[in-house]
């Protein structure tokens, strides 16, 4: 029998690290070369800083921090969607988290909320359904983010919102993949990134399987990890031992969560209700095919994109020509390297993706640079 | 006469100026809070010092009211008497200014005063003037209460810009209670558990380290921005780098895991009845021996000290049980859950 | 979106499709719709934003926990020979 605690605790041992790091500097000393490990979720970023991971490793591992946080991927045209929306009368915009804090072109949706427009935060999906039925007279907006983990939920709230008679509820659906944003950074010919750890739990959701194709593709080691830092150590472990047998293949450390098939019940629903996009527009890495979700055309009269067509703002807004978000999302500079990094740019006022949340490189190195430790 | 809990809620009328308000005061804030000074119902009360006076003000909007172990009358005394005492001062004198919302129900207001007058009696102040307005539906969310205190320094040398390098950091408690405890109760978190707000009056604890000598470099209650922004203010105050031990931080199962569940850090939760000490290292026991005879401090604890680190000047060092460290950064911006 | 701890479920509410489950001492109403097969009392999952997104195999919990006890006394014998 296992004890809840276990969970917590022996995968956070201090022991354990210890001797994972012995290990992992075992193996490195028998690679060649660099070994730059791209951590493509948010969540593996915010573990490697909160446990100062990178402090424990050889020199020659370095991690590369990928586009992994749907927040700081969300590019400003789509964040000046939602305050169009938000500045619709008898409307209210109903968002997950701290996504009200990143600004777009003219302001966060924090800054619109104070402005007098009925923006609500919200940590469950299915609050939206309360909020719906307690304002029958009001149009309310889901404004729906996320990788492949915050999907079925999205979905289960389309499917509740039906079941239950609500009808005075639309979607806007910024859901994206996290397949092509691994093929958008390997495409690129001077690409550093030579191996993986792969998302926790979008993979308990689609599956490790979705990782297999990158794998043979780019011949790069693959590890599913969980968020735990035992777990990523024994990642790192499992990718530098691959390097040193000159292996790369796709491998699973957190299968205590994550089958080969993920979660079929959710991917059914997502089916059920979602279609994937030709096209979206990454901060960061720019347009990706076929890298993110819509809903299903049947579904057209809850698409809050097609139903405010007509005042939805179409022109697509870069970051500052000097931001260099998309050479650090592929690991080709560090954001020292960048002109405004630290000088326009910086967490207050971020110029690109990076900078947006606290597990953006840029974010991590502005707080975290020049520590003496 | 008709008397004010013949009403169920308050009017527009309450803070007119006439019969009504005069019930209103008399019935409910005189008879809470009773003493010689108010009494006499001058325009300002007059008060004798020798010395140097600690002067303070603090407005508590909590939201909601009432919250597991406390109300928003218990927190605006012990906020405003904490900040006197964080200063060596003897908390003496309070002022109580209401701004209550039209409809707000008496027995709740009542209970609201009782709970400040407990609060009053555990440092023995007393409330000598004061204010209600009552204001039309909508304009303020309930009641919101400003106190402003006075009081006799009482340990002069008390400062964000004492610390010196060798000094112990302790902390009262475990932190982040207050913080865990508004948030549960907030809307759209929808969560049950046992914990309580920490929410406490300080002076009889601060009292006791003054009668027993211990050197107090600096004293700060970790309110809002919790421990991270009391410890990142004395680093940059007195110029000096404080390194953590972040497993001596002592943490309730309950703090732990709400923050587990938003992404929250518990060195950034607001606490209300916890504070902070930066005393000489030969001090520390003693320091602990005191705060620890105080059932709600048994867990006070030593977590870090300040050291000379020069490239690590006003900074603040967390080191972790694994082998690395990172700066303890001052929270910022809304406290919203994290999603990635 | 990756915010997810273990929580141990305490409390079943099948007709609203939904369960209660305990994190370290905080107790939580979240839903259960994304799992086909029912949940029982002491299963260990995952929750994000207010959903069960699966059960954590215990067993193989239990074989991670068992190697690294392996892994950490095997360092702390080199140690000692050392």
């Amino acid at each position: 029998m296992i004890a809840l605690a276990d969970l917590y605790q022996g995968f956070r041992d201090p022991k354990v690290i210890r001797s994972l790091a012995q290990q992992i500097s075992h193996y490195a000393s028998q690679v060649e070369g660099k070994i730059n490990i791209m951590e493509v979720c948010g969540g593996h970023t915010h573990t490697i800083m909160k446990y100062g991971l990178n402090q424990l490793l050889p020199s020659n591992i370095e991690f590369i921090h990928g586009p992994g946080c749907p927040v700081c991927i969300m590019p400003k045209e789509r964040i000046d969607h939602a305050a169009t929306l938000a500045s619709q009368p008898d409307t209210i915009l109903v968002t997950l988290g701290d996504m009200i804090r990143v600004p777009g072109s003219k302001g966060s949706l924090a800054q619109f909320r104070a402005k007098g427009c009925d923006i609500r935060p919200i940590y469950d999906p299915l609050d939206t359904l309360t909020i719906a039925a307690d304002n029958p007279d009001k149009t309310i907006i889901f404004f729906a983010i996320g990788f492949e983990t915050s999907t079925p939920m999205t979905a289960v709230l389309i499917d509740q919102a039906s079941q239950r008679g609500i009808n005075n509820l639309l979607f806007h659906i910024n859901h994206v993949l996290v397949p092509p944003a691994i093929d958008a950074v390997m495409s690129d010919p001077l690409v550093k990134v030579n191996a993986f750890i792969g998302p926790a739990h979008v993979s308990v959701i689609s599956g490790a399987k979705i990782y297999r194709q990158a794998v043979e593709t780019y011949s790069t080691p693959v590890v599913v990890s969980g968020f735990e830092p035992v777990d990523v150590m024994q990642s790192i472990l499992m990718l530098v031992k691959q390097k040193a047998e000159q292996r790369a293949e796709l491998e699973n450390q957190y299968s205590r969560s994550v089958s080969e098939n993920g979660n079929q019940t959710a991917q059914a629903l997502i089916d059920k209700y979602l279609t994937i996009r030709p096209e979206f527009r990454w901060r960061g890495l720019g347009p990706i095919e076929n890298s993110a979700l819509m809903l299903k055309p049947e579904y057209a009269h809850l698409d809050a994109e097609r139903v405010y067509a007509n005042v939805l703002p179409q022109v697509e807004i870069d970051d500052h020509k000097a931001c260099q978000c998309g050479d650090i999302l592929r690991g080709l500079c560090k954001p020292k390297d960048c002109k405004v990094f630290g000088r326009g740019c910086s967490p207050d006022t971020p110029l690109g993706s990076c900078m947006v949340s606290s597990e953006g490189a840029c974010n991590a190195y502005y707080r975290y640079n020049g520590v003496n430790l | 006469m008709n008397s004010v809990t013949n009403d169920k809620v308050i009017q527009l009328s309450h803070g007119g100026g006439g019969k009504e308000m005069n019930r209103l005061i008399k019935e409910i804030f005189f008879n809470a809070f009773d003493n010689a000074i108010l009494r006499k119902e001058e325009d300002a009360a007059v008060l004798h010092f020798d010395g140097n006076v600690a002067f303070t003000t603090d407005s508590f909007t909590v939201a909601p009211i009432f919250f597991a172990g406390g109300d928003i009358g218990k927190l605006a005394v012990a906020g405003t008497v904490n900040d006197l005492a964080m200063m060596g001062a003897e908390p003496q004198f309070l002022s109580c200014s209401v701004i209550i919302e039209e409809g707000f129900e008496i027995t709740k207001l009542k209970t609201i005063v009782a709970s400040m007058a407990t609060e009053l009696k555990k440092s023995n102040t007393r409330i000598v003037c004061g204010d209600t307005k009552v204001v039309p539906k909508g304009c303020v969310d309930g009641l919101f209460i400003n106190t402003s205190g006075v009081g006799q320094i009482i340990k002069p040398d008390v400062s964000v810009r004492n610390l010196e390098a060798g000094d112990c950091i302790i902390v009262s408690r475990d932190i982040g209670r207050h913080g865990a405890a508004i948030l549960m109760a907030r809307e759209g978190l929808t969560l049950e558990s046992e914990l309580t707000s920490d929410c406490a009056n300080l002076w009889p604890i601060v009292e006791q380290l003054i009668a027993a000598n211990v050197e107090v470099h600096a004293m700060r209650d970790a309110t809002r921005g919790g421990m991270s922004a009391v410890l990142n203010e004395w680093a940059k105050a007195s110029n000096v780098c404080i390194e953590v031990k972040e497993d001596a931080v002592p943490v309730s199962d309950e703090v732990k895991g709400l923050c587990e569940l938003y992404g929250f850090e518990p060195f950034d939760l607001a606490n209300e009845g916890t504070f902070i000490v930066a005393v000489p290292a030969d001090n520390a026991e003693k320091a602990l021996n005191v705060m620890q005879q105080f059932c709600h401090c048994q867990t006070a604890s030593i977590i870090g000290q300040v050291t000379e680190q020069q490239n690590n000047q006003g900074k603040v060092i967390l080191q972790t049980p694994w082998g690395s460290a990172r700066y303890l950064d001052v929270p910022q911006g809304e406290l919203l859950p994290r999603i990635c | 979106m990756c915010l997810s701890i273990p929580s141990k479920v305490v409390e079943l509410h099948p007709d609203e499709q939904a369960v209660t489950v305990d994190t370290m001492g905080v107790k939580r109403k979240v839903s259960s719709h994304l799992l086909a097969e029912p949940l029982a009392l002491d299963d260990y999952v995952l929750i994000h934003i207010g959903f069960v997104m699966n059960k954590i195999d215990k067993a193989d919990a239990m074989e991670s926990l068992a190697l690294y006890k392996e892994i950490v006394s095997k360092l702390e014998q080199q140690e000692r020979e050392a």
